[in-house]
């Protein structure tokens, strides 16, 4: 055992120790008994106090302060442990937190981590507008200095969870004289002052997730203002690398399986196995040999994309860069998901087409709904076609 | 094992490049054809391969080879495939040369290895009866003759059976077509009464053979590994060369796309670079998708069945399938990104084109693979 493995020890039995003295047994996995509306609070409370909505922030701005290895050896811990956590703003802790780390001063860090970090504040993001979508430069919410203020007018589209957001960090024009990259400013400002108009956009799918969000002379601190005055194209493009990366699950997230021991169990594709009661089972095979095919090149690319994906980090952890293939995750991944969604509906005929109602199961609904909703995991973020676009220019190297 | 090249594995991968662009470009093979070459590549060629250690690389020490894996091999094979270097490495080194040192006795593969690590000596495997690459479709009967048998039966598309020292041929001595059960595996000299060996023309100027075996009599000895127990053998064996005939085929892909996107770079059309063109640009970086999905699952195959890793077939399949269909996306593409002049005998890109396709019908194709990556998954 490396000096390294013992400290992470020390840390998890320290943890360990902590959760089992802090987290109520109410509040265990398995626990029978409801928690109280007071053991659940002093549990966030607690839970909060040791800034572990953001683990791996410094601790001066409210965050955990721990090294990658020990956040992994919390996820490992918490769902040994805790059955429920306080989750802070995703958009907050995934988004704009890493981008105040990188290109804040001082004060936005003290003024904005600590809100995120204790769960007081959610954000929301300010980026496409109703002309400005896959060319998301061209945008035209106009911000206007005006003494300590901006004021800002214009209108956003595709804003996520607007309607439930406080604040709201938003790419604006600050320079129509200049080439279009060159004239935005990333500014944050609250959401809950008089010229902002919400209001949620129904999908095909029937959820409202997304917002249209209106100002009208709406008023922003100057000090608000991210990084330099019209240099908010960088730091735009550094949060679309961070939602991107989300999207595709590419990064962060997948935390290191602990090895277990034995055999590994034999490969299954859960895909199939929701298929094999519509289609039929001719001998352990799915009956109908054409949708069985489409189901094993979704199985085999799938595979191969995971591959792809470990491949990545490995070039990126052997010191060769993250490699060329980061920038088709989210093009790979989200097409992915749309063929997914596409062989489910193929296979349950009509039981998928139900919208509501007795005569569907929750779980057909789900579904369906998730077939419709997603269509837009090629359009979020950055269409497929962008995607394509940025793989030719930037790692193919065709000319414009 | 990691996807990442050892430092061990890139020395290989950087001695091969060189070694190929100096011994083997293109322009060899184009020779080799238009010279209507008696072997099909050269001897001694081969023979400074052997030397540099390639044709021994899965082969134990003791045998005279380098005991390392089919990572190793694969980087090389890999850089083959870049120059479409014709080399006896999957005939030879992996499906003859791997059915003998998997089955065979050690007085046999004591025979045989240590030529094959040299360079002297040839293999190939004769198994296949139709078209279509399905394993336990054999009628090649081995019936009984004395201590020994008689072969009686045609075998087709032979890699490198032409040049070969040595056949492995497979033959049953029980059962039925189609069964896994009842085939076992002989050695065949390829002089012997009864056993007539033709050179095939192929599409990508390698070479096969068709193989008659008209009551061939081999003895107790020649039989390789366990009587009617051949299968065995031959998966193992063919989950191997399947890997490795990915690893190749991601050379082949790798050159063939790059090639085209060059091509896209220069090539002017209606005053602009082509590749300006955004109906060019979405299909070029669709194909660089495909590309980065194949080098990782050929990799991890490697690596799979070096491992003995549990379900290690699977991704053998996964492997074959995902390459054979890049491939062929890829040398089709390139070939209509060619315009005109890819159609011409002059521009290499149809010389992709051809081994790809050769490379995709060998061992199973895409469908074939598939088929059974969903078998092995359980569907």
């Amino acid at each position: 055992m490396s000096a390294s493995d013992t400290s992470l020890e020390d840390f998890r039995s320290e943890l360990v120790t902590w959760l089992e003295a802090s987290c109520p047994a109410s509040l265990r996995p398995g626990a029978t008994e409801k928690a109280s509306k007071e053991e659940r609070k002093a549990w966030e409370a607690a839970y909060i106090e040791r800034g572990y909505t953001t683990p791996t922030w410094p601790s001066e701005y409210g965050g955990g302060g721990l090294s990658k290895a020990e956040a992994q050896v919390l996820g490992e811990e918490l769902p040994r442990h805790a059955s429920h956590v306080p989750v802070a703003s995703f958009f907050g802790t995934s988004m704009l937190g890493p981008v105040l780390l990188e290109f804040g001063n001082e004060e936005q860090k003290k003024k904005h981590l600590g809100g995120i970090t204790r769960c007081e504040v959610q954000w929301c993001q300010g980026y496409s507008e109703p002309g400005a979508g896959s060319d998301l430069a061209s945008l035209q919410t106009r911000a206007v200095r005006e003494g300590e203020h901006f004021i800002i007018n214009g209108q956003k589209i595709w804003t996520t969870g607007a309607h439930r957001a406080d604040w709201i960090f938003c790419l604006t024009r600050t320079d129509t004289d200049v080439p279009k990259h060159d004239g935005i400013s990333f500014i944050l400002f609250d959401l809950h002052q008089p010229g902002v108009t919400i209001s949620p956009i129904q999908l095909i799918s029937g959820a409202s997730e997304f917002c249209q969000v209106f100002f009208e002379d709406v008023k922003a601190e100057a000090s608000n203002l991210v990084g330099e005055l019209n240099a908010g194209w960088t730091i735009a493009k550094r949060l679309l690398q961070h939602e991107r990366a989300m999207l595709s699950g590419g990064s962060g997230g997948g935390r290191a399986r602990s090895k277990k021991s034995g055999p590994p169990p034999a490969p299954t594709s859960p895909l199939a196995e929701t298929a094999r009661p519509h289609l039929g089972d001719d001998d352990g095979r799915l009956a109908e040999p054409a949708l069985r095919d489409r189901i094993a090149q979704y199985e085999l690319d799938a595979l191969c994309f995971g591959l792809t994906l470990r491949r990545s980090g490995e070039q990126a952890k052997a010191g060769q860069g993250p490699g060329a293939a980061t920038s088709m995750f989210k093009l790979y991944a989200s097409e992915m998901n749309k063929r997914r969604a596409e062989i489910v509906m193929s296979t349950r005929g009509s039981d998928g087409l139900g919208w509501e109602g007795d005569a569907f199961t929750p779980l057909d609904v789900m579904e369906t709904r998730g077939w419709l909703r997603s269509k837009g995991n090629s359009i979020e973020g950055g269409t497929s076609e962008v995607q394509l676009n940025v793989i030719a220019k930037r790692v193919l190297g065709l000319p414009d | 094992m990691s996807l990442v090249l050892t430092e061990e594995q890139e020395l290989i991968q950087q001695a091969a490049a060189e070694f190929l662009k100096e011994h083997s470009p293109i322009s060899h093979l184009r020779e080799l054809r238009d010279s209507d070459d008696a072997t099909g590549f050269s001897k001694k060629v081969w023979k400074e391969m052997a030397e540099l250690g390639w044709t021994g690389i899965p082969f134990a020490e003791e045998l005279g080879g380098a005991g390392l894996g089919l990572a190793e091999l694969g980087v090389v094979l890999e850089e083959c495939g870049r120059t479409l270097a014709p080399y006896p490495f999957l005939s030879t080194v992996v499906l003859g040369g791997g059915a003998v040192a998997l089955a065979g006795s050690e007085a046999q593969r004591k025979e045989l290895l240590p030529g094959v690590c040299k360079g002297e000596t040839l293999l190939a495997l004769a198994f296949q009866e139709g078209g279509r690459f399905a394993p336990w479709a054999i009628e090649t009967a081995a019936e009984k003759n004395g201590d020994g048998f008689r072969l009686k039966g045609t075998k087709q598309f032979v890699l490198d059976g032409h040049v070969a020292d040595r056949l492995v041929v497979a033959a049953r001595t029980s059962g039925a077509s189609g069964e896994r059960e009842g085939i076992t595996l002989f050695l065949v000299d390829p002089e012997a009464d009864g056993c007539k060996v033709e050179r095939t023309s192929m599409i990508d100027n390698r070479n096969a053979a068709k193989v008659t075996l008209e009551g061939v009599t081999v003895d107790a000895s020649d039989v390789l590994g366990a009587i009617g127990g051949g299968a065995d053998t031959l998966e193992v064996v063919f989950d191997r060369a399947t890997a490795a005939l990915s690893a190749e085929m991601v050379g082949l892909i790798s050159e063939a796309f790059e090639r085209t996107v060059d091509y896209l770079k220069t090539r002017e059309q209606f005053g602009a670079r082509i590749g300006t063109f955004q109906a060019l640009k979405h299909r070029a970086a669709t194909m660089f998708c495909e590309v980065e999905l194949s080098k990782a699952v050929a990799l991890d195959a490697l690596r799979a069945l070096d491992e003995d890793r549990p379900y290690a077939s699977r991704v053998a399949s996964a492997a074959k399938a995902r390459c054979s269909d890049t491939a062929s996306l890829v040398t089709c593409e390139g070939l209509q990104m060619h315009g005109g002049i890819g159609m011409t005998d002059e521009e290499d890109i149809g010389l992709f084109l051809k081994r790809a396709k050769t490379a995709e019908l060998t061992l199973g194709d895409g469908a074939y693979h598939r088929d059974r990556f969903a078998r092995l998954t359980g569907f």
